[in-house]
């Protein structure tokens, strides 16, 4: 079999991807440690034909531009990394609001303020509970691997018009700057996509449309209101999605996703050396969160183990998704720091012998 | 049988305008509505309205419309009009959205030469929040944030977008206008016709600036809201074609071309 695989940073893959995937408008703003994403849009909308690039003048200004590119039908995407994703709540939230699809890169970085540029997951909060005002969702989808960028790049286009709702890809500064072997997907023909019959595209041969978001009438406010939900019920039924690793006879279970989760499994083949059972479940939809995997996994009466590079912010989905809280416990480290994966079994085995797990 | 003197445009929906009395919006409404219609360019317009009096303009223009947050129309229109290079895309925003939250996204557009058309109307005010300080309010002009008058050592003094604008590479044509009376209606009617075809020949970025009475937030009756307009807000504003490049710019094309050619 012919080995299609070819190496490439994190930040490329996905912008490859994209295009690949049918994104013909990319607008961006320089930030660490992201550049690399928009800097190959950069060069590569130029050779693609009805591709558009854009430096905006701003976070703010770049979603917008996306925006007005997404209501002619154009699949559109936007980067960045944890400050000037704060900058693009308000662009999410009319996205939400005007059921426009579109894609949201957040490369996270080292938080709150400033912060710095190393890896974090410290958007979590943001990325899951809306971010933006009003009362919405946006799907937050989680790669850990190169091929997984590839997969959800595209699962990323392929949402945001099914459903009409913005998605945001959900990474950090490793996965951005790392370089793996991966194969790319095949470039789809825009003609092939289903078509648009919400576009704004100059009235010709049907009434003239109108995409807004202020509803001065409170009544028709909450209609669009309901009607997200529903939106977002269908969404929650469909798409969850985890991966789960060596948890069939695990006693103790970590979850982790992202970067997070791979070292954890590093920790988890260290302890398995040893016969300790612990095993991973990995989140690739942090909204809607796979409730249902980790629900099936405590009724088999595991132990849980939430890692987050962060002070535990996906720990309360898991709070929510779980009945027995006494079962759940948290490492974490915010600000930018990696936790080693020896770090993370020193942790896990603690806990594993503290819990009275090998006597199980 | 009588000759049709005046009649409803074509891209002018059947309804009632929500406006106040005296308002310049209506007149403007209508105004770019005519002008659509003479281009005929109705099926190819896109229109981006933002937050302010005006976002209800979708209620009135019969042609597709994609609203905007507040001052993000620029930005807005940039993306509808780089996705679809061959449509005709304007926006229609207040003083406010414009020269306030959203001067960047202006002056970028203006800088990128965008080559969309921007309707902007200056009426000195916060309208639709109630009549707070706009950056275009005049000096000593009541508003609900500057009782008993702007000053400039509180509040800086009023900016002139348009002027400012003027120097961006990028922008080809920008007038300032008025609608207090039928002879400036009619130069308002000119300009907008003039910044669309602007756009439908590529040239760039156009901009009319146009200065509209506010009665309610201005506290004064429509006439005498005209009179001020004519005797106060043209003295900081006067009504003049800031910048005309259309020539140069039509003579840089087709020396490009033949360059290429």
């Amino acid at each position: 079999m012919k080995n299609n695989k070819t190496l490439m940073r994190g930040s490329h893959i996905i912008a490859e991807t994209a295009v690949r995937a049918g994104c013909r408008f990319y607008a961006g703003y320089p930030i660490t440690p992201q550049n690399e994403l928009t800097e190959y849009m950069a060069s590569v909308m130029d050779k693609t034909e009805h591709g558009t690039f854009i430096q905006a003048e701003s976070e703010l200004a770049a979603v917008n531009m996306v925006i007005g590119a997404a209501m002619t039908g154009t699949r559109a995407m936007t980067s960045s990394s944890s400050p000037g994703v704060s900058l693009k709540q308000e662009g999410i939230s009319f996205l939400a609001a005007q059921e426009l699809p579109a894609v949201i890169v957040n490369t996270m970085r080292g938080g709150p303020g400033l912060g710095n540029i190393a890896p974090s997951q410290s958007d979590y909060f943001q990325a899951t509970r809306g971010g933006g005002h009003g009362d919405y969702r946006t799907i937050v989808l989680a790669p850990a691997t190169s091929q997984e960028m590839v997969d959800l790049t595209q699962k990323a286009f392929s949402y945001a018009d099914l459903y009409r709702t913005p998605v945001m890809l959900l990474a950090d500064g490793m996965l951005g700057q790392m370089m793996e072997p991966v194969e790319l997907s095949e470039p789809i023909k825009l003609s092939d996509l289903p078509a648009k019959n919400w576009v704004l595209d100059g009235a010709r041969n049907r009434p003239s449309r109108i995409i807004k978001s202020l509803l001065l009438d409170p009544v028709i406010e909450e209609e669009l209101n309901w009607k997200l939900v529903r939106k977002y019920q269908v969404i929650s039924e469909k798409i969850p999605a985890a991966e789960t690793y060596l948890v069939e006879d695990a006693r103790l279970v970590l979850i982790a996703y992202g970067t997070a989760a791979r070292i954890a499994k590093g920790a988890i083949k260290k302890a398995r050396e040893q016969g300790l059972k612990i095993g991973l479940c990995r989140p690739l939809t942090l909204w809607p969160f796979p409730k249902q995997i980790l629900s099936a996994l405590e009724q088999a009466g595991k132990e849980f183990l939430v890692f987050e590079m962060s002070t535990g912010q996906m720990l309360e989905d898991v709070q929510l998704a779980l009945c027995k809280r006494d079962r759940i416990h948290f490492y974490g480290r915010p600000g930018g720091i990696v936790s080693t994966p020896d770090e993370i079994f020193k942790e896990a085995v603690a806990l594993y012998y503290r819990q009275q797990l090998d006597r199980g | 049988m009588a000759k049709i003197v005046f009649k409803r445009p074509k891209y002018l929906k059947q309804a009632v305008f929500h406006y106040c009395p005296g308002c310049g919006h209506s007149i403007i409404h209508r105004l770019v509505a005519e002008v659509i219609e003479e281009l005929d360019i109705g099926e190819r317009v896109i229109g981006v309205p933002p937050a302010g009096c005006a976002v209800l303009a979708y209620n009135y223009l019969d042609v597709d419309m994609g609203e905007a947050a507040h001052g993000r129309a620029a930005a807005v229109a940039t993306g509808i009009k780089r996705a679809l290079p061959d449509r005709v895309v304007f926006t229609y925003q207040g003083d406010g959205d414009i020269a306030a939250i959203g001067t960047a996204e202006t002056i970028h557009a203006a800088n990128r030469g965008e080559n969309v058309t921007v309707i902007f109307v200056n009426n000195g005010v916060y309208g639709m929040t109630g009549g707070q300080m706009a950056p275009t309010t005049l000096l000593g002009q009541d508003s609900t944030t500057t009782p008993g008058g702007r000053k400039s050592s509180r509040d800086g003094a009023p900016l002139d977008l348009s002027q400012m604008l003027t120097i961006t590479q990028g922008s080809t044509y920008i007038e300032r206008t008025a609608v207090n009376s039928v002879k400036n209606i009619q130069q308002t009617k000119k300009a907008i016709k003039k910044a669309f075809q602007v756009q439908l020949e590529n040239l760039g970025f156009s901009m009319v600036e146009i200065l509209s009475p506010c009665p309610t937030n201005w506290k004064l009756q429509p006439t005498e809201a005209c009179k001020w307009v004519e005797e106060e807000m043209t003295k900081i504003f006067p009504i003049k074609i800031l910048k005309d490049e259309i020539d140069r710019r039509r003579i840089d094309r087709s020396s490009s071309a033949k360059t290429q050619g």
